[in-house]
């Protein structure tokens, strides 16, 4: 917090004096009213008619500055930190990134993909293949991925091991773990039906 | 049969006999006071006990006076700690409590704790003290971990509820759930709602198959919708059930599964959970809809129409809380379907967007409030408010005991015609002549803390922000509030006077929070000096309020009565003003 306006002169000792009468009924009222600290963040032009002090606007180091967006008040509006952080969360998981590891059978480390960033297979597929400087080739419902030795797959909610492309963009996108590459005859035996 | 002129006395078996059927503690504390001897015999036969303020006396002056307790409820910290407005290290720790009742009540069957700081340690003093230890709940409380939670599964063999509402847990593992002995059958109520991390499913399925007596389950997030199923079928008999996360992949067998699972819950009366809700598996549940009386929306973040298809066919609702996505749209039909709704609580979805994103006004309230007659409670987030739907709503509501609005800019006036709220509110509580809690928002002058003086004779609890020109405004509430028991405020230009004026009312309070205001490091003094009955508690993170003049306002203040005396257990923030010596550091 700031540094407080000092009252040195206005201690005032009446206005703390324990006693039954009703404030306002004495004069020294008005003057410890406009005396009285503000403690009010700085807060946006609402029809302010209750505005008498003119420290309405000292920023707090505790709010943050920031001029631009509002100044956000601690602990307000009321909403508990339980509620807060759940749908914070929400919010979070919506714009973070969906990261998912890359395997590729014979590398020596994995690599990891956002696949948020991704509309659909072809442009998923275009950044394996960049990633991985190879070519995966044309998918077809019949034979899987033809024409290279490479065929992706990824493994799914119940550790299954399937096919990328088979079924519908988003249902891929919520059910995927992880991705793998896979090459050789492994690959070929995934996309026939052997 | 002569008379005599003392008052005939009733044997001792026969005056505790009838105190048995009092179970109020209003009742009990009435009893008591009304001579020596009924103090004596109610005392010995009270078996339950409630300390709203855990500061309000120690637990040796509790056991002196009460020798056989078998429930007690606790709280600690003040009710802005929910805002973050408590800094941390406040207070509020139970374990001084747990050890003195170790000892005293070893059968002791039920703690109920609500903002209290609870360690590891206390859970398993609790778990091996009690050898007849039924009921834990512990409301929006911390300090614990899960290997607490495996002191309690592991020790109290006969425990039938586990209520972990809210609370902040560190989860170090899942595997505590497993901790409950195969002999352990007696679970009632199980909430683990609030846990972050997965509980070991198999262990869990286990337990719920075990317990044929469970009527409450509420699972936590990470309990995933294709299991339910396994549950509900273990547990046919559930009155309260709150999912995990409500969306999977969309398949048909799922669905079904779930459906069928539901259909087969007769007796399911509340649902809660919900979390990252799917709508395509919504209709799951709509078999139970028309029993349930209570309906925890609030944290499916689906928008109105679907929210709307449920609600609609819930015609027994009794209580409703959901988010703002509801609309205004969606409230209108909740009231012309809802005829039972008793509570309804809006919050908003998006708390500190500056604007509004989502059509929740006024209007949904006023409907609400015209179409169901028995409504009696609501909390209610907006970003819009006028007074004449405060007064409409006071005109066909005149039974709220709660009424908790929420403008959510602060200082906002009525938007037609940009004057205050204070006839709105007046409205409130000049109609609702039972109104027991009121929290106010939105521009407000001293005026309607004068009607709240004036009307508000039954408040017992009022919270107040950004509200109020002067000191008249407090004054007006402290004179004229008769049941008053707690208040808070903050971020308003109250000060030194209406304390001061009114300082033995403290003492007829539980406690009174005043943050951001104008009262000073002085007067905090002045008013422990005059009344040791209170504990006057400044808490300012800038340093000590001595090396500031004493007109110099603090921050926060929390005076609460107390016949515990000065309490040693606060940290290097918290000053408690001593009558004369000044000032007192922990």
């Amino acid at each position: 917090m700031e540094s407080i306006v000092a009252h040195e002169n206005d201690l005032n000792l009446k206005a703390t004096e324990l006693r039954l009468g009703l404030p306002g009924t004495d004069e020294s009222e008005k003057e410890s009213a406009s005396c009285t600290k503000n403690n009010k963040r700085s807060l946006p032009e609402c029809a302010e008619e209750s505005a008498k002090n003119d420290d309405l606007d000292a920023q707090h180091g505790d709010c943050e500055a920031a001029p631009a967006a509002k100044a956000q008040i601690v602990g307000w509006p009321p909403v508990r930190s339980y509620r807060k952080n759940s749908l914070q969360q929400k919010k979070a998981e919506a714009e973070t990134g969906f990261y998912v590891k890359v395997s590729m059978d014979g590398a020596p480390y994995l690599r990891k993909i956002d696949l948020k960033v991704y509309k659909g297979y072809p442009e998923l597929l275009k950044a394996l293949e960049y990633m991985f400087k190879l070519t995966i080739g044309e998918y077809s419902e019949r034979e899987g991925y033809r024409g290279s030795e490479y065929a992706p797959a990824y493994e799914d909610k119940d550790g299954d091991l399937m096919l990328v492309g088979d079924v519908p963009w988003e249902m891929f996108m919520s059910s995927c773990k992880k991705l793998r590459i896979m090459k050789g005859s492994e690959a070929r035996g995934l996309g026939c039906g052997v | 049969m002569a008379h005599s002129l003392s008052t005939p006395s009733f044997p001792e078996e026969v005056l505790e006999h009838v105190f048995s059927f009092l179970s109020s503690d209003k009742d009990r504390n009435a009893v008591s006071v009304v001579c020596k001897s009924w103090y004596e015999i109610e005392r010995c036969c009270r078996r339950r006990i409630f300390i709203g303020n855990c500061y309000a006396v120690s637990p040796r002056t509790v056991i002196q006076r009460f020798q056989d307790v078998r429930s007690v409820e606790l709280k600690g910290k003040p009710h802005f700690a929910d805002f973050n407005l408590v800094p941390e290290g406040w207070g509020g720790y139970v374990h001084p409590w747990i050890a003195a009742m170790a000892a005293a009540y070893p059968w002791l069957e039920e703690i109920r704790l609500k903002r209290m700081v609870v360690t590891d340690e206390s859970l398993e003093l609790i778990s091996k003290s009690f050898k007849n230890f039924k009921v834990l709940v512990l409301s929006t409380c911390e300090g614990f971990s899960t290997d607490g939670l495996a002191a309690i599964a592991a020790n109290c063999r006969n425990l039938r509820e586990l209520d972990l509402r809210e609370s902040e847990v560190e989860d170090l593992s899942g595997h505590w759930l497993s901790h409950f002995p195969e002999t352990c059958t007696s679970l009632v109520s199980l909430n683990i709602a609030c846990l972050g991390s997965e509980v070991s499913f198999s262990a869990l399925e286990r337990l719920v198959a075990r317990s044929p007596n469970l009527r409450t389950l509420r699972l936590n997030r990470a309990v995933p919708l294709e299991k339910l199923p396994i549950l509900l079928h273990r547990a046919p008999h559930l009155v309260e059930l709150g999912t995990g996360a409500y969306s999977a992949e969309s398949r048909p067998d799922v669905f079904s599964n779930l459906a069928e699972a539901f259909s087969a819950c007769k007796q399911l009366k509340g649902l809660s959970g919900f979390w990252d809700l799917v709508p395509a598996y919504l209709p799951a549940v709509y078999s139970v809809c028309s029993k349930l009386t209570s309906l925890n929306l609030s944290y499916a973040t689906i928008q109105s129409p679907d929210l709307v298809k449920l609600i609609c066919q819930c015609h027994s609702l009794q209580r409703l809380w959901v988010l703002d996505y509801i609309e205004d749209a969606g409230l209108e039909i909740l009231a012309r379907s809802c005829k039972d709704l008793q509570e309804l609580r809006v919050f908003p979805s998006d708390p500190y967007g500056a604007e509004e994103n989502v059509p929740l006004t006024e209007r949904g309230l006023v409907a609400v409030s015209e179409g169901c007659p028995k409504l009696h409670s609501v909390l209610y987030f907006c970003r819009r408010m006028s007074n004449a739907a405060l007064v409409a709503i006071a005109r066909s509501c005149p039974n709220f005991i709660c009424f908790r609005l929420c403008i959510i800019e602060p200082r906002t006036p009525d938007y037609l015609t940009l004057e205050p709220f204070d006839t709105g509110f007046g409205a409130i509580v000049e109609r609702c002549k039972e109104l027991r809690r009121l929290s106010l928002s939105g521009l407000l002058t001293d005026r309607v803390f004068g009607y709240i003086g004036q009307h508000g004779k039954k408040l017992e609890m009022l919270s107040v922000a950004f509200a109020g020109d002067s000191d008249l405004g407090l004054h007006h509430v402290l004179s004229g509030c008769e049941s008053l028991r707690k208040l808070e405020i903050r971020d308003c230009p109250f000060g030194d006077k209406p304390l001061l004026a009114n300082a033995a009312k403290l003492e007829t309070m539980r406690s009174l929070w005043m943050s951001s205001c104008s009262v000073s490091f002085g007067a905090c003094k002045l008013l422990a000096q005059k009344l040791p009955r209170l504990n006057v508690e400044v808490m300012d993170e800038r340093g000590p309020p001595d090396s500031r003049p004493e007109s110099c306002p603090v921050e926060k203040l929390y005076i609460y009565r107390t016949v515990a005396g000065p309490r040693f257990d606060m940290p290097d923030f918290v000053w408690k003003m001593e009558e004369g010596a000044g000032l007192r550091y922990s």
